[in-house]
């Protein structure tokens, strides 16, 4: 479904991505890791349109949205939760997830408003609260829960373990996997390599902008260069 | 009664401001031009029309609020748009620029001497709860106060409101929503530009008179009333509008008292000045603001 040849993305003239190819087939779960700076959230960035890419393109569902500004690209199925938990601080836990259905205006609204609070109870009790006053973790699952009022059939995840106690991450990374059972993609970006390789099955290895390794995430888990540098073996 | 006017008007800088982060200086020109172009308009209506004062005036005013919102949108889409990306310097000089470009222009269109608003409304003074009141004086109130429920309204309670929080929160992450940014800018400016439209209309309304260089001062003063209730927060601008309004007149009374008589009532504008310097320096988010420095 996302078909991506030859992406540049540059700040100011600087490259921060390369070459870039990368695939996501309908239902697939894919990780991208690498270290720092590796070029991991400028491609998720690139992805959802916040960037001009310099060269390339990127296809979705067949078609071309390489010019697409982000806007656009929500309607076409997907769905960026972004770097660092982008929840809006001074509305409500509602209206950001009222803000994920923004372009909808079916009757389905309500029922995936429901399904988003029984995923993520707690968000179901603050939902009144400016979102600034949750926890780390509860802004994660808000973050997550109003990507999905957008009906997206590809998700991009930026580090949604970023900064989580591990039994929040276990939580987060459980609802990951069950948003997948039910049919979405999922691009996901991780530091934590292992438990994103273990989700997904497929894995791309970013360094200095390009992809350096690709391939099954097994094959990765399994590969030495991948152990000793990400895996910290 | 100044104090409704000036809230009107703050309240387009701020909501300018929350969103671009951009002090539009040319905000105040749109309100002289409100004023000059509804003088016009009952120039031209009133004889050709025969309308009944009243009648003729919300005309007028429609008229107005049109003639600025066209404005509005003209100096997005011409001025600040081109300049989005550019530094904070650059725009902030094109707004001063563009306001003396707005300020000659209306020069040339309706002269420099001072057109007379004609009084269209009955204008006897009455007493309402113990207060000596002109018709004039409870329209400009109860307008303000309409037009500010309408315009919380739409902030608090509906999607394209919703959105324009969102949106000055942070443009990007709203783009990742689907909102379409530089519309809800458009839409900024043209709600801003309708109550400027409104303020010019009253202004001229209650001293009975406007010209090409009433923007300036008036702007100045607006853009105080924003600072003071906390550039960026609407509700902050309605009650720095307020504020201001009642300091200036408190000062004008008791200016000739405090001074011994040496300064005169017409050195009011100092207070609005003072007030200005001494918030920038004692609190520079204002009264209702905590957030100036997330946004630089
Ligand atoms: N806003 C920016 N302006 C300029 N350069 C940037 C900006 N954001 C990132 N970069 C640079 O682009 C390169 C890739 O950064 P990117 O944020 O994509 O890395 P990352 O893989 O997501 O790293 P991290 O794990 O730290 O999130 C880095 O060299 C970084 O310094
Ligand atoms: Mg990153």
């Amino acid at each position: 479904m996302l078909e991506v040849r030859g992406l540049a993305l540059a700040y100011d003239g600087i490259a921060a991505v390369r070459e870039l190819d990368l695939d996501v087939a309908a239902g697939e779960r894919v990780a991208v890791i690498g270290a720092n700076g590796a070029g991991k959230s400028t491609t998720l960035k690139g992805l959802a349109g916040l960037m001009h890419p310099r060269a390339g393109s990127i296809r979705l569902n067949g078609e071309d949205i390489t010019r697409q500004p982000a806007h656009e690209r929500v309607c076409r199925g997907l769905s960026l939760v972004p770097e660092g938990r982008g929840v809006f601080a001074r509305l409500t836990v509602a209206e950001n997830l009222d803000m994920g259905a923004y372009l909808r205006v079916d009757p389905g609204i309500e029922g995936d408003l429901d399904r988003c609070y029984s995923m993520f109870p707690r968000l179901h009790e603050r939902r009144r609260q400016l979102a600034g006053t949750l926890s780390g973790g509860e802004q994660q699952m808000l973050a997550i829960a109003r990507a999905l009022m957008s009906r997206p059939s590809l998700l991009l995840l930026d580090e949604p373990s970023m900064g989580l106690a591990p039994q929040v991450t276990t939580r987060i990374f459980e609802a990951i996997a069950d948003i997948s059972a039910g049919g979405v993609a999922i691009l996901l970006v991780e530091q934590n390599a292992r438990a994103a390789l273990e989700l997904s099955s497929r894995g791309y290895v970013l360094e200095g902008g390009r992809v350096a390794l690709a391939g099954d995430a097994r094959d990765l888990l399994a590969s030495s260069a991948v152990r000793r540098a990400y895996l910290g073996e | 009664m100044l104090g409704s006017i000036y809230a009107l008007v703050a309240l387009g800088y701020t909501m300018v401001y929350g969103i671009l982060g951009l002090i539009n200086f040319a905000h105040g020109e749109v309100v002289m031009v409100g004023a000059l172009v509804a003088i016009t308009a009952i120039g031209v209506l009133g004889p050709a029309t025969g309308l009944p004062g009243p009648l003729l005036l919300l005309v007028a005013l429609g008229v107005s609020v049109l003639a600025c919102m066209l404005l509005g949108a003209l100096l997005e889409r011409v001025a600040y748009r081109p300049l989005r990306e550019a530094p904070r310097l650059t725009a902030l000089i094109t707004a001063i620029g563009m306001s003396i470009v707005i300020q000659n222009l209306a020069m040339l269109a309706w002269g420099r001497q001072y057109l007379s608003f004609p009084a269209l409304l009955p204008n006897e003074p009455m007493i309402l709860l113990g207060a000596t009141v002109t018709g004039t004086q409870l329209i400009i109130v109860a307008l303000t106060a309409l037009a500010m429920v309408v315009l919380m309204g739409l902030v608090n309670r509906t999607r394209l409101g919703r959105a324009m929080r969102a949106t000055a929160q942070s443009p990007a992450l709203a783009s990742l929503m689907g909102v379409n940014v530089d519309r809800i800018v458009v839409v900024t400016f043209l709600v801003g530009s309708a109550l400027a439209a409104l303020a010019g209309v009253m202004v001229a309304g209650y001293y009975g008179q406007a010209h090409y260089h009433m923007g300036f001062m008036l702007g100045l003063k607006a853009f105080t009333a924003a600072v003071l209730g906390g550039i960026g927060n609407i509700p902050g601008a309605m009650v720095g509008g307020l504020a201001l309004g009642v300091i200036e007149s408190l000062g004008a009374g008791y200016i000739g008292a405090l001074t011994g008589g040496f300064l005169g009532s017409h050195y009011q504008d100092v207070f609005a000045f003072a007030v200005l310097v001494l918030v920038l320096v004692f609190r520079p988010s204002g009264l209702l603001g905590e957030r100036v420095a997330d946004r630089a």
